[in-house]
């Protein structure tokens, strides 16, 4: 956003008044809002309940009273996307929800989604200005969740957005996660035609079949999903680009006339280490899928998930905590981190690893799997592990763990998940000729437009960024879907 | 949601079901399969293209009765829906004219191996095929496989029909006769893993088809992994078909077993 049009904004009578209103002093003299949350040991009993319950509307009031509604803005600089922060917390002071939930909607996509997933506390909390005080930041998360949970609530205090007249132009994009989503919704506003091809049965990508319902529930995915329907968005599921259907198929026997592909980082990584194929060693994305898209856990699902008493996960990421959250809530007396690095570089988000120790979780940093063993039933039950100290920093800024000699431990388990990361699937891309591919096997674009090196084939998200974020997947899907259509304006002459 | 043409009984417990699935139909190669699912809580289960009509827009699944999931299935009638199919899936079959190929077929085997042995045949190979079964009850594709074979040679483990024994030995019996170029075994994973030693003895380039466990089939989830050469692979998309010689039988047998009900189970301590 511009600097004057922050101004602007910023000096709005209204606006002005609200700040006039409270003295500093009595806006910082106030804690930061604690979540409401169900209790631990209520909540590991299911693997439905939402953690998290969100603020009451006097709690995100008080909440937002705290914002000293800086000129210089720094939350907005720690915004991936640029939300204009300031102007929709304290539309929330002043009591208008559904004007706070429009404005997050003119910035996100998604915004009850990245309310709850977001790492807010490496992003726009990061920059607020409460760390300089030496106290905690505004919490723009639960905020921004409050906002958009009222706005799905209250349907009838959000206009619906406006949609230009169809211009009857074809567009595809490859896989439904977040990326496609945003990028579906914008061209749709623009006036064009969009189908979301997507290979599993459900919308959604990783939203469904990865993060679990405890943390965000399958309702505030479908709420946007339905949005995007009535805004015409076409969703066509068990479709499978490149094998279904190739591009070309889709472009010259179906009309498509661009794409955008969004088909995320779904390829699980494994360690390679003596026996990894055992049975009872599985990746995150089985186990989490099984129980999350397929349901397994409960009674009448017909997909089965094993289960142990002792269940180990090795990472420290998002996926890391989710799993080992649900092999607890599937009945493990012990489920446990194990991680090669020490708590400070762990990638999760700082609130899944609090939820994860109140709920019992271990964590047993500094440790690195490196062999299963395997009863005569050739199910494992036990893992081997090297111990690690911090050495010097690597390439990633964090510092490298490197094994300390002859320090390896034994540890019984009757399950292990596997969370280091994934790759980008190759399904596709393999089929998409005359598309730059990097090293890594990403979709190498231009940054401003999200271009490919197809002029009709746009890319965003996870298959750009190998695994990243949910506001990046949703921001690289509303800015490609701004350049895809400039670019198709020229290309067709639409003005 | 794919509507059901057709079932047909082929043998005891074992239905050929055809479904309405015009993109699939014409994109599916030998050696591709599906995967589908039969109800809100269904699982996903792969299953084989034995056949494709391109015209009609349909094809045709081998499926035998042994779970709920498969029971499910079979009980399909037509006009009724499966609720989700996805495909094709996994790499095509490498056909080309090699000389003579051995086709060797256990049991439900014989379903993923038609459009294969049709394939070889159609690029002028010459095509010996057994085809073997516990009993008589249980051979499948008789016909179908006759009309693409030069031979066909059936066997079963009772002798309720054709010659007795397993089909290692009607295979050793047309090696022992004429020099094969290629072997293609399908069928439970024991069935193969005999197959692929046999060929070894002889140094005859084997291929198989495997049918682990899956849940995506797109390479998504690794529980399909195998070792084929002491790497692992994705068998949904790396495979199905992999060096028979080269891959890790015992480790594919017990990986099959992963989910048998006490498994899933809390363990007790
Ligand atoms: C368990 C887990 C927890 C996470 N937690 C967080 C979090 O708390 N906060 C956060 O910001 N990020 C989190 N992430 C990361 C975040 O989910 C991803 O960065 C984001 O979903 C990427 O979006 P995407 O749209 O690029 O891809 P995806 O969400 O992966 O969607 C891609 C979709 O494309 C489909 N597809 C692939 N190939 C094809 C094809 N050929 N044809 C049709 N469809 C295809 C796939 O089936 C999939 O549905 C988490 C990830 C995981 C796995
Ligand atoms: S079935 Fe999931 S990766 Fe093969």
């Amino acid at each position: 956003m511009s600097k004057e049009k922050y101004t602007e904004m910023r000096n709005q009578p209204w606006r002005d008044e609200l700040r006039k209103a409270v003295p500093m002093k009595e806006r910082t003299a106030g804690e930061r809002v604690k979540m409401n949350e169900v209790d631990p040991a209520e909540r590991i009993k299911s693997q439905l309940l939402e953690v998290n319950l969100g603020l009451t509307p006097e709690q995100a009031q008080a909440e937002a009273k705290r914002c000293m509604d800086c000129a210089n803005h720094p939350c907005i600089n720690g915004c991936p996307v640029g939300i204009d922060i300031p102007t929709f917390v304290k539309q929330i002071e002043k009591g208008e929800f559904g004007k706070a939930a429009n404005t997050l909607r003119e910035y996100s996509s998604l915004p009850a989604v990245c309310g709850r997933v977001c790492p807010q506390e490496k992003q726009c909390e990061a920059q607020c200005t409460y760390h300089k005080m030496k106290k905690e930041p505004v919490a723009i998360g639960y905020l921004e969740r409050f906002a958009a949970d009222y706005a799905i609530k209250n349907p009838g205090e959000c206009p619906k957005p406006e949609k230009k007249p169809a211009n009857g132009i074809k567009i595809a994009a490859i896989g439904a996660g977040p990326t496609s989503l945003a990028f579906a919704g914008d061209m749709a506003k623009l006036g064009y035609d969009v189908t979301v091809f997507e290979a599993l049965h459900e919308i959604g990508g990783v939203l469904k079949y990865g993060i679990p319902e405890f943390r965000l529930p399958n309702s505030i995915v479908d709420s946007e999903l339905k949005a995007m329907e009535e805004l015409g968005v076409k969703f066509v599921t068990n479709f499978l680009v490149g094998r279904t259907a190739t591009l070309e198929q889709l472009s010259e026997e179906h009309g498509f006339k661009a794409f955008y592909v969004g088909s995320g980082a779904g390829l699980p990584r494994f360690m390679n280490i003596p026996g990894e194929n055992l049975n009872g060693v599985m990746s995150s994305n089985e186990y989490l899928t099984r129980v999350n898209l397929m349901g397994a856990g409960s009674e009448d699902s017909e997909t089965p998930v094993l289960r142990g008493n002792t269940v180990m996960v090795v990472g420290g990421g998002n996926t890391a905590m989710d799993s080992v959250r649900t092999a607890k809530r599937l009945g493990a007396e012990r489920a446990i981190i194990v991680y090669r690095r020490s708590r400070e570089e762990m990638p999760a988000r700082l609130e899944e690893v609090h939820h994860a120790e109140q709920e019992g979780i271990e964590f047993m940093t500094l440790h690195n799997p490196i062999e299963y063993i395997g009863t005569e039933k050739g199910r494992v039950r036990a893992v081997r592990l090297q111990k690690m100290e911090l050495g010097e920093p690597d390439a990633s800024g964090r510092r490298k763990p490197v094994p300390i000699k002859d320090a390896i431990v034994e540890l019984p388990i009757d399950l292990a998940v596997v969370a280091v990361g994934v790759s980008p699937n190759p399904l596709l891309l393999r089929t998409l000729k005359g598309v730059e591919l990097s090293k890594w096997g990403t979709i190498v674009v231009n940054e401003e437009t999200n271009q490919s090196s197809d002029p009709d084939i746009f890319a965003g998200g996870d298959i750009v960024r190998g695994g990243a974020t949910v506001i990046l997947a949703m921001g690289d899907g509303r800015k490609a879907a701004a350049s895809m259509d400039e670019y198709l304006r020229k290309k067709y002459n639409l003005d | 949601m794919n509507k059901v043409v057709s079932n047909r009984l082929l043998a005891n417990n074992i239905h050929a079901i055809e479904v309405e699935a015009p993109l699939i139909a014409r994109s599916r190669k030998p050696g591709n399969f599906v995967i589908l699912r039969v109800g809100d809580k269904g699982e996903r289960i792969p299953l084989t293209i034995a056949d494709a009509d391109v015209e009609k827009g349909t094809i045709t699944l081998v499926v035998q009765k042994v779970g709920a999931s498969s029971a499910k299935i079979v009980s399909l009638q037509p006009g009724d829906m499966v609720t989700d199919l996805v495909g094709p899936l996994g790499q095509n079959t490498h056909i080309s004219k090699v000389g003579t190929v051995l086709a060797l077929a256990g049991g439900l085997g014989a379903a993923p191996l038609l459009p294969i042995v049709k394939g070889f045949k159609e690029a002028g190979n010459r095509v010996l095929t057994v085809l073997a079964a516990r009993n008589k009850d249980l051979l499948i594709l008789r016909e179908e496989l006759g009309a693409y074979s030069d031979e066909l040679l059936i066997m079963t483990d009772d002798g309720s029909e054709g010659k007795k024994g397993v089909v290692t030995v009607g295979g050793e019996e047309f090696i022992n006769r004429e020099k094969v170029d290629l072997a293609i075994a399908i069928g439970p994973a024991i069935m193969m893993k005999f197959a692929a030693q046999m060929t070894k003895k002889y140094d005859i380039p084997t291929i198989c088809s495997l049918n682990t466990i899956m849940v995506d089939g797109t390479g998504m989830c690794g529980a399909c992994r195998v070792t084929v050469g002491g790497e692992t692979k994705f068998t949904c998309v790396d495979g199905p078909e992999f060096d028979g010689h080269a891959i890790d039988f015992d480790e594919l047998l017990n990986r099959l077993g992963a989910y048998k009900e006490e498994e899933c189970k809390l363990p007790v301590k």
